[in-house]
């Protein structure tokens, strides 16, 4: 199931939630090895997350299975602060978010990807917007592009890449069939 | 409708108060063809500003009431940045129906579309169109409108408060070096498959820059990003 998280709804879910930020420490620090900050309760947080996002977390067996956050591209974000030699100068306007932080659980079934990608998209496209900007592991196109809906990349630098999705319909069949099929055979 | 968008883009530019702002607000009704449109902002301190076409008789009780406080639209939205349609909201406590019986009485409509805006320092406000239509034409009028709604919801906000703090408080967001590639280009009379070639990026990247210089010029489209930058001189041909 896919829940869209933001201000109030965090309280409603704090279980999800924190899940969700223990397994990006586990995947951000751990897997990935990149340089972020876990707090004691081994959650991984950054500036960010002070910044009122929505998360899109999709919820699997009543856990955490898979999860990313969005911020508008109108106020703070991660592309603009820390990207903008990449981007060639900051992306701003209401129709274009951002996306950051995608996760995935260690144990997740396979068919969450493509669940979380048709949430986002889903998200995208209730919300009138034209595209995403996103920063992702740069081993994570391969992924994207086996799922149907892969990003432009618009530069890279140290193994992160920074990439636009279109929030167009035509993607929409393609992951709505791979996050079913593969839930069959998860 | 998009011409007429841009042509109310150049009379919002030319609105210097509340009084502007209300009567730009009150031809985006036209525009927009719905029963009403308001734009309503608070600050960090709490203070509040609106422009809207509802009945006098409806703002002053909502004001005298305090219906901020338990008015889901004001409540879900101000900790939320994606728009929502207003039968997404909790409408469940007591308090709230009574609230909508009676905005609906007030002919408020029983249908609304809220786009949150987060501005600077804390500022918060909301543009929202709302109506009568049936649950299956609001649907349907909601998502043909939504990028109108949302672009036109930031360029109010804009000007509200370029009118309450002075146009020095918000300058215009500078273009970027790609930006202004990009529509030099096009403003040259490449294709868009030509510009995105000689800047040797993708059409998608070359998109994403049009689409950030329309919003930082305050345009509905191209075109009028285009000749925005031209007038202002920021490109140079």
């Amino acid at each position: 199931m896919i829940h869209y998280l933001s201000g109030d709804d965090l309280p409603c879910h704090a279980d999800l939630v924190s899940q969700m930020f223990r397994d990006r420490a586990t995947q951000f620090r751990g897997r990935l090895g990149w340089d972020v900050t876990v707090d004691a309760a081994g959650q991984e947080r950054d500036v960010y997350d002070d910044e009122g996002p929505l998360y899109v977390i999709c919820e699997d067996a009543g856990h955490h299975a898979a999860s990313m956050r969005f911020l508008p591209t109108t106020g703070r974000t991660m592309v603009n602060d820390h990207f903008a030699d990449l981007t060639g100068g900051p992306v701003v306007s209401p129709l274009i978010w951002e996306c950051t932080r995608f996760c995935l659980a260690p144990d997740a079934p396979r068919h969450v990807t493509a669940a979380l990608l048709l949430g986002a998209l889903d998200l995208g496209l209730r919300s009138g917007l034209t595209d995403a900007v996103g920063v992702f592991d740069m081993a994570m196109i391969r992924v994207y592009r086996r799922l149907g809906w892969p990003p432009t990349l618009i530069g890279e630098r140290g193994g992160i890449g920074v990439g636009l999705w279109a929030f167009d319909g035509r993607f929409r069949a393609g992951l709505e069939r791979r996050a079913k099929a593969n839930c069959a055979t998860a | 409708m998009q011409g007429r968008l841009e042509r109310f883009l150049q009379d919002l530019g030319a609105a210097r108060d509340l009084d502007g702002l209300t009567a730009a607000v009150r031809t985006l009704r036209d525009i927009f063809g719905v029963d009403h449109v308001v734009y309503h902002s608070v600050n960090a301190a709490g203070g509040q500003y609106a422009a809207l076409t509802y009945s006098d008789e409806w703002v002053r009780r909502y004001i005298d009431l305090d219906y901020a406080r338990i008015d889901p639209v004001v409540q879900g939205c101000f900790k939320r940045f994606n728009p929502v349609d207003w039968k997404r909201l909790d409408w469940s406590g007591k308090a709230q129906r009574a609230f909508l019986a009676e905005a609906i009485a007030h002919g408020v409509g029983r249908q609304g579309f809220s786009v949150p805006i987060r501005g600077p320092n804390g500022q918060f406000a909301l543009f929202t169109v709302s109506d009568n239509r049936s649950d299956e034409d609001w649907a349907a009028y909601t998502e043909a409108h939504v990028r109108d709604l949302i672009l036109v919801a930031h360029y109010v906000n804009q000007k509200a408060l370029e009118i309450e703090r002075g146009t020095d408080a918000v300058a215009m967001r500078a273009l970027s070096p790609r930006e202004i590639d990009a529509l030099t280009l096009i403003a040259m009379g490449y294709s868009r498959g030509q510009a995105a070639e000689s800047l040797s990026i993708s059409e998608h990247t070359l998109r994403v820059y049009i689409e950030s210089a329309r919003f930082k010029l305050g345009a509905m489209n191209t075109t009028h990003a285009v000749a925005r930058a031209m007038s202002s001189g920021m490109l140079v041909i």
